[in-house]
């Protein structure tokens, strides 16, 4: 294996496990700022009591994401230093602000929410979820304002050097591409939070035990759910293929599983890519829907992949369309799943249906699929570009890095993922099963 | 505006080594003197919730190196390749030792993780002095404008070393005792009983060794590195910061021998602060120098960014500083008279 090969498993692998833990920070964040509403408006201690047991949870996930967010940044300039010194111009400044604005607000806060509830009268603790929660969107806003800008470079211009230089901030960190990218993630993140609150109360219910916290997370969960789960589909989702349909196009026919171009273009929900001979087997389709989901028109042309040369198509075509069809099939059953339990919770029978109770309480893993899914199909439909259109993702490595230090590192990071995920399962398990504590003693 | 951007980035890192300084110190005394289980946890629980917030300044520091001179992150980074990700899996051990370690009252389980934590911390504390070792000396820069860099050669300087040398071992061994030192002299000052005689014995100890270390480094940088005493000669507007450095490790022993712990340690932390001020002043305007030839440094000229971002990165770049002292006075001023008890979950 080359460098770049594994410069781009090293990175593909990490930025992969660490968003494992941010996804449930920001939507978790939210979680507690609703609780913490919840506890000001009513002055009851059972809000409070939650919003410190999320708290824990929120802290130790929090840790972990931010130990593996490190590497990230500093894996531009080890493993990418010609995309660094091409476009670290334009990019570093979502870095920076990232860095100044949204680390500083949330490790402060995190620390006094944590440490400081006894210290503080509620409502500065309130306030300082808030941060909090201030902090951590902030923070997921300036990455995917970096991706947008990898994705659909907007505000920059080339210097005489040949690298890039920013030109126009208000259009690089307003990227069109940006609005609906941030919706769409951001939406995803609560899903995932959603997900993991209802899970742990349903565990409580189905257990007998912490009957009123449970009762109080199911009620926040389901209908965060909901809410997210539909914006997820419509319209963030809908905008998103949108501007992949626009400018992306052989990303669109690669995501699709699409060859041919034709006018009207079905959608294929199902069917396995056969790249080598350039087809789609054993395709179940509806006839022109993709024409009118991707420009709004039934008779729209959709460009196929045969249209485009082999060096212009992401460079794994079949991964692309899985990841592509793996998003949208969990993003449809994320709406049925919690369409059904906000109308039990509604008519006051969820607590006793003991079914729903366990689909909620197995359905957590599904949206950190989701969640990694979607990402695949961002960054894999990205290719074979770095900064789509400028910079192609072989030009962007380290110049003098070699394969071996690479691979070692790579090992590293793999064997050191492992063990952190056996002790963060490890004590969340126990907190989960401890459950929530009264005030005394926290 | 480069130079500008320079002495903010050098301002931004002295911040860093001042603040996580001590939290990675306090790990190095726990490797000198362990002590026991309770005495651990209260001096985990002096830096529990300010540690994470001072790490941040060396992550706000590269997001703005890659911004206003993207050529040195570039080549810096991948130059330092091993070393650099040595240092981030030592600060993925020591975040996980502070927040896993926490979480479960069992003696093996803590243990294990403040053996890890004190492990990485103080290895920490050795890396970030051969980083600056590095620095001081130049790294192999051709006029690719990248280099590579090994763990280690022939442990002599030249124009192919290692990262590892007789000289930025030496500076990371004076970095190790300062920055343990810095770490005793917060516990002085944040803690009670037990850990604080013993960490008020151990600051008089690392003190007094990095002082001599300092001394002994200085003589080794006027072999290795002349100009930067040459060029901070010259400069007559940099005195200032040699003085300051000079006045706190005179304030901080004064004030160690009244038992004055607080001010000891902010004496310290002027010292660190004016040493390492000093050293960026000595340097400018080089960021990285090459041990082939001068032409192939990269400078603040050579190096930094378009124009157009630097003058915007102004912009955000004050209210952000200001936001974020804000942050950090009301963090350090909630938790002011917080002491004795006991941070961790249970």
């Amino acid at each position: 294996m080359n460098a770049l090969t594994w410069d781009r498993f090293q990175f593909g692998f990490t930025i992969t496990y660490h968003y494992l833990f941010p996804q449930l920070t920001m939507g978790l964040a939210l979680v507690i700022l609703v609780l913490k509403i919840l506890a000001l408006k009513t002055g009851e201690d059972r809000y409070n009591a939650a919003a410190r047991f999320w708290g824990r949870i929120f802290g130790l996930n929090f840790g972990l994401g931010v130990v593996t967010g490190i590497p990230l940044e500093f894996q531009f300039g080890t493993n990418w230093a010609r995309f660094s010194h091409y476009a670290g111009g334009v990019i570093g400044l979502t870095l920076a602000l990232e860095g100044m604005f949204a680390f500083f607000a949330e490790s402060a806060f995190l620390g006094l929410f944590l440490f400081g509830e006894k210290r503080l009268t509620p409502r500065s603790h309130f306030l300082v979820a808030l941060m909090m929660f201030l902090g951590s969107w902030l923070s997921g806003y300036f990455i995917v304002a970096t991706n947008a800008f990898m994705q659909h470079p907007e505000g920059y211009q080339v210097a005489a050097s040949g690298a890039l230089e920013l030109a126009d901030w208000r259009n690089y960190l307003l990227n069109s591409w940006a609005f609906w990218q941030y919706a769409h993630t951001m939406t995803a993140a609560v899903i995932t939070g959603a997900f993991v609150v209802c899970a742990v109360a349903a565990y409580w219910t189905l257990m007998g035990v912490h009957r009123e916290q449970a009762r109080i997370s199911l009620r926040v969960g389901v209908w965060a759910g909901l809410i997210a789960s539909l914006l997820q589909l419509f319209p963030t989702g809908d905008q998103q293929g949108k501007l992949v349909a626009q400018h992306q196009r052989p990303t669109l026919a690669a995501m699709e599983g699409k060859f041919a171009s034709s006018h009207p273009a079905e959608l294929v929900v199902i069917g396995q890519p056969d790249v080598a001979h350039r087809r789609l087997e054993n395709p179940i389709a509806v006839p022109a829907v993709l024409s009118f989901l991707s420009y709004g028109s039934f008779g729209a042309t959709v460009y196929g992949l045969n249209d485009f040369p082999e060096s212009e198509w992401p460079d794994n075509v079949e991964l692309l369309y899985y990841a592509y069809h793996i998003m949208v099939g969990l993003g449809t059953l994320f709406i049925l799943v919690m369409g059904v339990s906000a109308v039990l919770l509604w008519r006051g029978r969820l607590e006793a249906s003991r079914s729903m109770l366990w689909v909620l309480m197995l359905a957590f893993p599904f949206p950190y699929i989701a969640n990694t899914a979607g990402w695949m199909t961002a960054e894999l439909g990205r290719q074979p570009w770095l900064v789509y259109g400028l910079q192609r993702t072989a030009q962007g490595s380290s110049p003098k890095v070699s394969s071996g230090d690479v691979a070692f590192t790579t090992l590293g990071y793999l064997g050191l993922y492992l063990l952190l995920g056996i002790g963060f399962l490890f004590l969340v398990a126990r907190e989960i099963g401890r459950g929530p504590t009264p005030a005394e003693a926290a | 505006m480069a130079t500008v951007w320079f002495f903010l980035i050098a301002l931004m890192l002295t911040v860093y080594v001042v603040l996580d300084g001590f939290d990675l110190g306090v790990g190095l005394t726990m490797l000198l003197r362990p002590g026991t289980e309770d005495e651990r946890r209260h001096a985990l629980s002096a830096i529990g919730p300010v540690w994470d917030a001072n790490e941040v300044w060396l992550i706000a520091a590269g997001g703005v190196l890659v911004f206003t001179f993207p050529s040195v992150y570039a080549s810096a980074f991948s130059g330092f390749y091993l070393p650099l990700m040595f240092v981030l899996w030592l600060l993925i051990f020591r975040g996980v030792s502070i927040e896993f370690g926490s979480h479960l009252k069992h003696p093996l389980w803590r243990r294990f993780w403040d053996a890890t934590f004190a492990v990485s911390s103080s290895a920490l504390t050795l890396i970030l002095g051969i980083a600056l070792g590095n620095l001081i000396r130049g790294v192999p820069l051709d006029q690719s404008g990248y280099f590579q860099m090994t763990l280690f050669e022939n442990f002599r300087t030249g124009p192919r070393p290692g990262a590892i040398d007789w000289y930025t071992l030496l500076v990371g061994l004076f970095t190790s005792t300062a920055l343990g030192a810095h770490g005793a002299l917060y516990l002085g000052w944040r803690t009670e009983g037990s850990v604080r005689a013993r960490s008020s014995n151990l600051a008089r100890a690392l003190c007094g060794a990095a002082i001599v270390l300092m001394f002994v480094a200085t003589l080794a940088t006027a072999e290795v590195q002349p100009i930067l005493y040459e060029r901070l000669g010259q400069r007559p507007w940099a005195w200032p910061l040699s003085l300051g450095a000079a006045f706190g490790v005179i304030f901080a022993l004064w004030q160690l021998r009244r038992g004055r712990h607080h001010a000891a340690f902010v004496g310290w932390g002027i010292f660190l602060a004016g040493l390492l001020t000093s050293t960026a002043a000595g340097l400018y305007p080089d960021i990285l120098r090459s041990t082939f030839s001068s032409t192939w440094n990269l400078t603040v000229a050579n190096a930094a960014a378009g124009s157009t971002g630097l003058k915007l990165g102004l912009w955000w770049w004050i209210p952000a500083m200001v936001l974020g002292s804000g942050y950090f006075w009301y963090l350090y001023r909630s938790l002011r008279d917080h002491r004795i008890e006991d941070q961790s979950y249970h």
